[in-house]
């Protein structure tokens, strides 16, 4: 999400040079983008990059371990499972499902969060009272039991793992906007396109968001941690996606019962969930200090 | 200061009627019959089902249901568990303590851990110290602690076999619960005077690794802000003055600074309660541990109505209750919060 709009303002946009100067001096920060940028590539160019059908059995390679132990080779650079799947390839295909997921968790999460934030925040009185009464319910909840008990209405799978998770998500973003909103709808401007007589709708989405994306913006990046990590507990909990659709959450899951004899069938999924989630918050976090005026020296 | 007391509990009776009839309605959004999953083969009765589901309420209107459950939960009943036939609310106390036990041991080494280094990485700014500290802390804080908790279990049970796998006790030992944690009631007298301190020895070793597992991200935030809010009051005038006045370094930075810098980080700690809950519930599935994490995801697994029901009612009510707290004793702290 973010570094798209980063992409966008290619020109020599004043701003942008100022955000970039800040931010490429966070060394933490660039790690973050560099590792988000890698992760992206291996989900789109998945198909490609992996040696084998993530899904592919083969009875004669099972549990083979990975190229550095004993016994492994590079046929199988990080060995296989149980039921003889590549666990590189299925690793690869992995990151296009946990991409898509953060992904598509942002996306549900952050239009519903934006509405109600902005309505919250614009009108205020009974809407603003209602909407938090309701934030507030949603927040009660821990989080992974919330979307455990909404999964398991739902039936477990993908699709509703994110539904799941994103509703988990939401209030976070309500309350960013609401707080940015309520911080500018008395400013003057607002007040000016008002007498111009623009649509309530028009202002909100027009004149106030734009004033508040840059915290919104480093949620967003947030949110794909959080999403990439709540699925894939989802995941791990049987919850989430079902074998043999390579997650890893599922991935791990499936191998917890070889993890004495085979524990690199363990350790890669988790690693692979670590460092995507650590890349997002690396990125997020050197985001809100570029982004945020208070800190600049 | 009244006046923000009365808005908060005047916001808190709605959130808690909203959060009664969340789970009222999400449990029955649950797919499958909970007669039939009780009656199992013998369903196929009509008789029998007909007298059953009306023995269990479940013939009433969903409004004449939900006013039962409500009434009941004010009561204290919240219904008996379909598999266990027991009180919902008494196996929730039974299992809560095992929670507890982990939360709170959790805490403290999250704190006891997060606390110090903190602090070094706001005196030692920018230096390598703070980098490393706060990578430390920012991998912590991306873990998923399920998969945190397997590998503890790969290093210290299976490679080092320094630790149990799983459970909360070993079986050699019978324990009579008295305050329900183990590592005090492992160390009464009576339970001394018969096998010494191995049994406080295996309550302990059991609890180590999932306490680990549990506060690691707790840890992570609490480093966190106890940085950032450290480098906020080491800026301060008072601590120039305090510098200035000739105090040592470490008086300055323990008695001046740090209990100023405290008080975010005790609201943080204060907050966590509900992210505690997610940690058990994902650490006692791994663990074994016999808390109300893995009694909730069995029952969600089970389709045990009642148990979910009252369970996340209970749970939510807390959390609630004690953000209310937590707010309320801040604004008592901080004037400027009472908005």
């Amino acid at each position: 999400m973010a570094q798209v709009i980063a992409l966008e303002e290619k020109g020599p946009d004043p701003f942008f040079v100022e955000f970039w100067q800040h931010f490429k001096q966070n060394r933490g920060a660039v790690a973050g983008l560099a590792l988000i940028i890698a992760f992206v590539a291996i989900a789109i160019l998945a198909p490609l990059l992996a040696p084998y059908d993530p899904t592919l059995l083969q009875q004669d390679a099972l549990r083979l371990p990975p190229v550095w132990s004993d016994g492994g080779s590079w046929q199988y650079a990080l060995g296989t499972d149980d039921v003889g799947r590549d666990i590189l390839s299925r690793l690869i295909h992995g990151a296009r499902i946990s991409m898509g997921i953060g992904f598509a968790v942002v996306v549900l999460s952050l239009t519903s969060g934006l509405f109600l934030g902005l309505f919250a925040g614009y009108y205020g009185g009974i809407i603003d009272r209602l909407i938090m009464r309701f934030i507030d319910i949603l927040m009660a909840f821990p989080s992974i039991l919330l979307a455990i008990t909404v999964v398991s209405v739902m039936g477990p799978g993908i699709s509703n793992a994110i539904i799941a998770v994103a509703i988990v998500a939401i209030p976070n973003f309500t309350r960013i906007v609401r707080a940015s909103v309520m911080a500018e709808r008395k400013k003057q401007y607002v007040m000016a396109s008002k007498t111009f007589g623009a649509s309530d709708l028009r202002i909100m989405l027009f004149e106030i968001l734009p004033n508040c994306l840059a915290p919104l913006i480093v949620q967003a990046t947030l949110g794909f941690s959080d999403g990439i990590l709540n699925a894939a507990a989802l995941g791990f909990l049987g919850l989430g996606a079902q074998a043999p659709t390579p997650e890893w959450g599922t991935m791990l899951a499936d191998s917890r019962p070889f993890i004495e004899s085979s524990p690199w069938m363990v350790t890669l999924p988790g690693l692979c969930i670590l460092f995507s989630v650590l890349g997002f918050n690396l990125f997020g976090d050197g985001l809100r200090d570029a982004l945020d005026p208070r800190l600049k020296k | 200061m009244i006046r923000f007391l009365f808005s908060k509990l005047g916001d808190l009776l709605p959130t808690l009627i909203g959060i009664s009839i969340l789970s009222f309605v999400l449990v029955r959004l649950v797919p499958g019959d909970p007669v039939m999953l009780l009656l199992g083969e013998r369903g196929a009765d009509p008789q029998v089902y007909a007298e059953m589901r009306s023995s269990m309420g479940l013939d009433l209107p969903m409004w004449k249901q939900y006013f039962h459950f409500i009434t009941g939960a004010l009561q204290g009943d919240l219904g008996n568990s379909i598999i266990s036939k027991r009180p919902v609310v008494t196996e929730f106390f039974d299992r809560f303590p095992a929670t507890l036990e982990l939360g709170v041991v959790a805490l403290i080494f999250a704190i006891v851990i997060g606390i110090p280094l903190g602090i070094i990485a706001a005196v030692k700014r920018n230096s390598f110290y703070d980098y490393f500290l706060m990578g430390g802390s920012l991998l912590g804080y991306s873990m998923p602690i399920f998969w945190w908790g397997l590998i503890l279990i790969l290093i210290f049970s299976v490679h080092f076999g320094l630790t149990p796998v799983s459970g909360r006790m070993s079986v050699m030992y019978y324990i009579e619960p008295w305050s329900g944690f183990m590592l005090i009631d492992t160390l009464t007298r009576e339970v001394r005077e018969l096998d010494g301190l191995a049994p406080f020895r295996s309550a302990l070793s059991h609890l180590i690794l999932p306490a680990i597992a549990m506060g690691t991200i707790p840890l992570a935030v609490i480093a966190r802000m106890t940085r950032s809010s450290m480098l906020e009051v080491l800026g301060e005038d008072y601590i120039r003055t305090a510098k200035a006045k000739g105090l040592t370094r470490f008086r300055t930075i323990a008695v001046h600074a740090l209990r100023n810098a405290l008080i975010p980080i005790v609201t943080i700690v204060g907050l966590m309660f509900g992210s505690i809950i997610t940690g058990a519930i994902l650490t006692e599935t791994i663990f074994s541990w016999p808390g109300i994490g893995r009694w909730l995801v069995a029952s969600i697994n089970a389709r045990d109505y009642p148990v979910i029901q009252g369970g996340v009612l209970f749970i939510a009510t807390m959390i609630v209750l004690i953000n209310v707290i937590v707010d309320l004793a801040y604004a008592v702290v901080n004037p400027k919060m009472r908005g």
